[in-house]
């Protein structure tokens, strides 16, 4: 198994000071630059950790939000591989259907890969609902004109004899042609998220590697609809390689201890639905039949119990966190064992983008849970054998 | 008056199919419905039908309309509807808009009146009046449903749908009604930033009718869009905002019909002199 650490780099000196919304509208003028830059280089220190005790590192963007201050994935990628020697950095994700000119995501993504030495991972995401309002890209038909752009970047990559044409529905370029290209060849690996096995299939047909979050023991089916469609195409099993899954992790030498970090870990949860509602979900982001299903009334919950409890992540106790496999929590013997048998309810899950860091979890607390998790568990799960799920092809 | 179910038509433009609801009879008056859509049953129909024949369509990607590919502006609307107009061979059509239909009335008009008597645009979005950092529109995407009800209807309880009580094509066609809403109007915003200035084309009548509770759009904005087209008149709707067709349905029908009548009057004097 394969472990990256994530932070979103919050700002979370302002968490408990706000009208109810963290992101999209929340002034600026809330933010003290010399605390941010404090906590941007905090930050980069526990990566720097995280490198040396032999995890990768993965990063993330939002816009407008206290939740995440990294607004650009190509700046931490940036400094990252520069400053560090061997995690693979994956980016998950870049919201690319959002961005006005996919040339330059290509030329960002190539260098990274070079100055990297090889290192990068690509996600590719369609972003969550508030984005759409910072970005303005226009919700509706947004999944378009994101595989448009990962076309593109894919072609971009992977041309070296001579300049290309592009007339596109919406991108247009007459001489594509990037330096430097990407060292990994055709192309750095793709990765992606969805939660809808519609989605999930389509990433199994490409290969790429679907990750989810928040989806605990609703996982399967999600993984199940991209083993068939990659059997299917590339006849064999999907390896667990092919999935990710970000957990929350809180672990100490005691179970006390544990709980004690789970609750601010937790605050990542509890903090990311805090949004003025309108934001939450904008005209596009969600098909018809579901838009039509809220307007009557029916929203079924979407994160699950190893029981079929259904809950709400974002209100959870640590508990219930725990018993949803969203979180990991507890001595190195007890997350071992909770990870193992999430992944064994998957019938095998190879990539754990590990949150071990959120909101006022301290420094040493951070450094604390990377140090033992690193110690005792990431060895464990490294030697651990994947199961490998039955599939009929679809 | 309900309209019976055989007033529900499909109409083939391009091999695309739309619904529309076809009644009354005499002169043409084509009907657009704003963002919200059309509901079959609006009394406003029925009011209109008895000056002419409406047709009033779901637009393409609205209610149960087809939405080719491709079309993702009101530019693409507007040519749509012309095409519609020269297969259907109608002339001397009276076009009545409200919000976005008033948008695409006005698309329509820049391009081609050939086939056009007289042009109504009531609380019509589509242009941007004031300077860019003026919304001259509110965000309806960023407002919650209770507020869109207080700032676009005189009275909020008008707006109010009681979805899980109604038939499930009802949720459906709200739920495709507000995706095509922001396809055509996400950005820019609710307008064509090239339309005020091709509003000079428009040489018909044009009557805009202004439901006066509207805090979705300003009374400034519709008098600063009204003068814009040479000769354009403006008439005010009061106990009504920016949905006038449905607060009021019989002082819009009068309205639109009693301007239509004067140009059928000023039409007759002018064949006799």
């Amino acid at each position: 198994m394969q472990v990256y650490v994530f932070t979103e780099q919050p700002y979370y000196p302002v968490w408990n000071d706000h009208q109810g919304s963290l992101r999209v509208n929340l002034p600026n003028r809330k933010l003290d630059p010399n605390i941010a830059g404090d906590l941007f280089h905090r930050y980069y220190d526990e990566w720097m950790v995280a490198d040396e005790l032999g995890y990768n590192i993965m990063v993330n963007e939002h816009h407008q939000t206290a939740t995440c201050m990294s607004s650009a994935v190509v700046i931490g990628l940036s400094i990252l591989a520069r400053q560090t020697k061997n995690a693979r950095l994956l980016v998950l994700g870049y919201p690319i259907g959002h961005r006005p000119d996919p040339l330059r995501i290509a030329e960002e993504l190539a260098t990274i890969d070079v100055i990297s030495r090889g290192r990068l991972d690509m996600g590719f995401i369609k972003g969550v609902p508030y984005e759409f309002t910072a970005s303005n890209q226009n919700p509706v038909g947004v999944m378009d004109r994101f595989w448009e752009a990962h076309d593109f970047i894919l072609k971009a990559m992977s041309s070296h004899d001579e300049p290309f044409n592009w007339e596109g529905e919406y991108f247009h370029y007459r001489h594509v042609n990037i330096w430097p290209r990407p060292l990994q060849q055709p192309y750095p690996p793709l990765w992606s998220t969805t939660g809808n096995p519609n989605q999930a299939r389509l990433l199994g047909e490409k290969g790429y590697v679907l990750a989810t979050l928040g989806s605990g023991y609703g996982t399967r089916p999600v993984f199940d609809a991209y083993r068939q469609a990659y059997l299917a195409k590339w006849r064999k099993p999907a390896g667990a390689d092919r999935f990710g899954y970000l957990g929350l992790v809180a672990v100490a030498d005691s179970e006390d201890e544990a709980r004690r970090r789970a609750e601010f870990v937790a605050g990542y949860l509890r903090t990311s639905s805090i949004v003025y509602r309108p934001f939450r979900n904008p005209p596009g982001f969600l098909s018809i039949q579901d838009n039509a299903r809220q307007l009557r009334g029916e929203s079924p919950p979407r994160s699950f119990t190893k029981d079929g409890r259904g809950i709400n992540m974002h209100r959870a106790s640590v508990q219930d966190l725990i018993d949803a496999g969203i979180m990991f929590c507890g001595t190195p013997d007890q997350v071992y064992e909770q990870i193992v048998d999430f992944c064994e309810y998957c019938g095998g899950m190879g990539n754990l983008l590990m949150m071990a860091h959120a909101g006022f979890l301290s420094h040493e607390d951070t450094i604390g849970n990377l140090t033992l998790f690193a110690k005792e568990v990431m060895p464990r799960l490294k030697e651990w054998k994947q199961p490998v799920a039955e599939t009929e092809a679809a | 008056m309900p309209v019976t179910t055989d007033a529900i038509t499909s109409i083939v433009v391009n091999g695309v199919t739309i619904e529309a609801v076809e009644r009354g009879e005499g002169r043409p008056i084509l009907f657009l419905h704003p963002g919200i859509g059309i509901e079959t049953d609006a009394p406003v129909l029925a009011e209109l039908a008895r000056g002419g024949r409406v047709i009033a369509p779901s637009h393409p990607g609205f209610g149960g309309s087809q939405l080719p590919k491709g079309m993702t502006t009101v530019d693409d609307l507007a040519y749509f509807y012309l095409d519609l107009l020269d297969q259907r061979d109608l002339r001397d059509v009276l076009v009545v808009g409200v919000g976005l239909g008033g948008w695409i009335a006005a698309e329509i008009a820049v391009k081609n009146c050939a086939r056009l008597s007289r042009l109504v645009m009531a609380n019509a979005i589509g242009i941007k009046a004031f300077d860019r950092e003026t919304r001259d529109i509110v965000d309806i995407w960023s407002l919650l449903p209770e507020d869109f009800d207080k700032l676009a209807y005189f009275n909020p309880d008008n707006g109010k749908r009681d979805y899980a009580n109604l038939p499930e094509a009802v949720s459906l066609a709200a739920a495709r009604n507000r995706e095509a809403y922001a396809r055509f109007c996400w950005s820019p915003y609710m307008h064509n930033p090239k339309l005020k200035g091709r509003l000079h084309r428009i040489h018909i009548p044009a009557l805009f009718l202004w439901g006066t509770a509207d805090r979705i759009l300003s009374e400034k904005y519709g008098r600063a869009y009204c003068a814009a087209i040479p000769g354009a008149t403006f008439e005010r709707i009061e106990r009504a905002g920016h949905f006038p067709h449905l607060e009021q349905p019989q002082e819009f029908a009068r309205r639109v019909l009693a301007f239509a009548d004067a140009g059928a009057q000023s039409a007759t004097r002018a064949r006799r002199a």
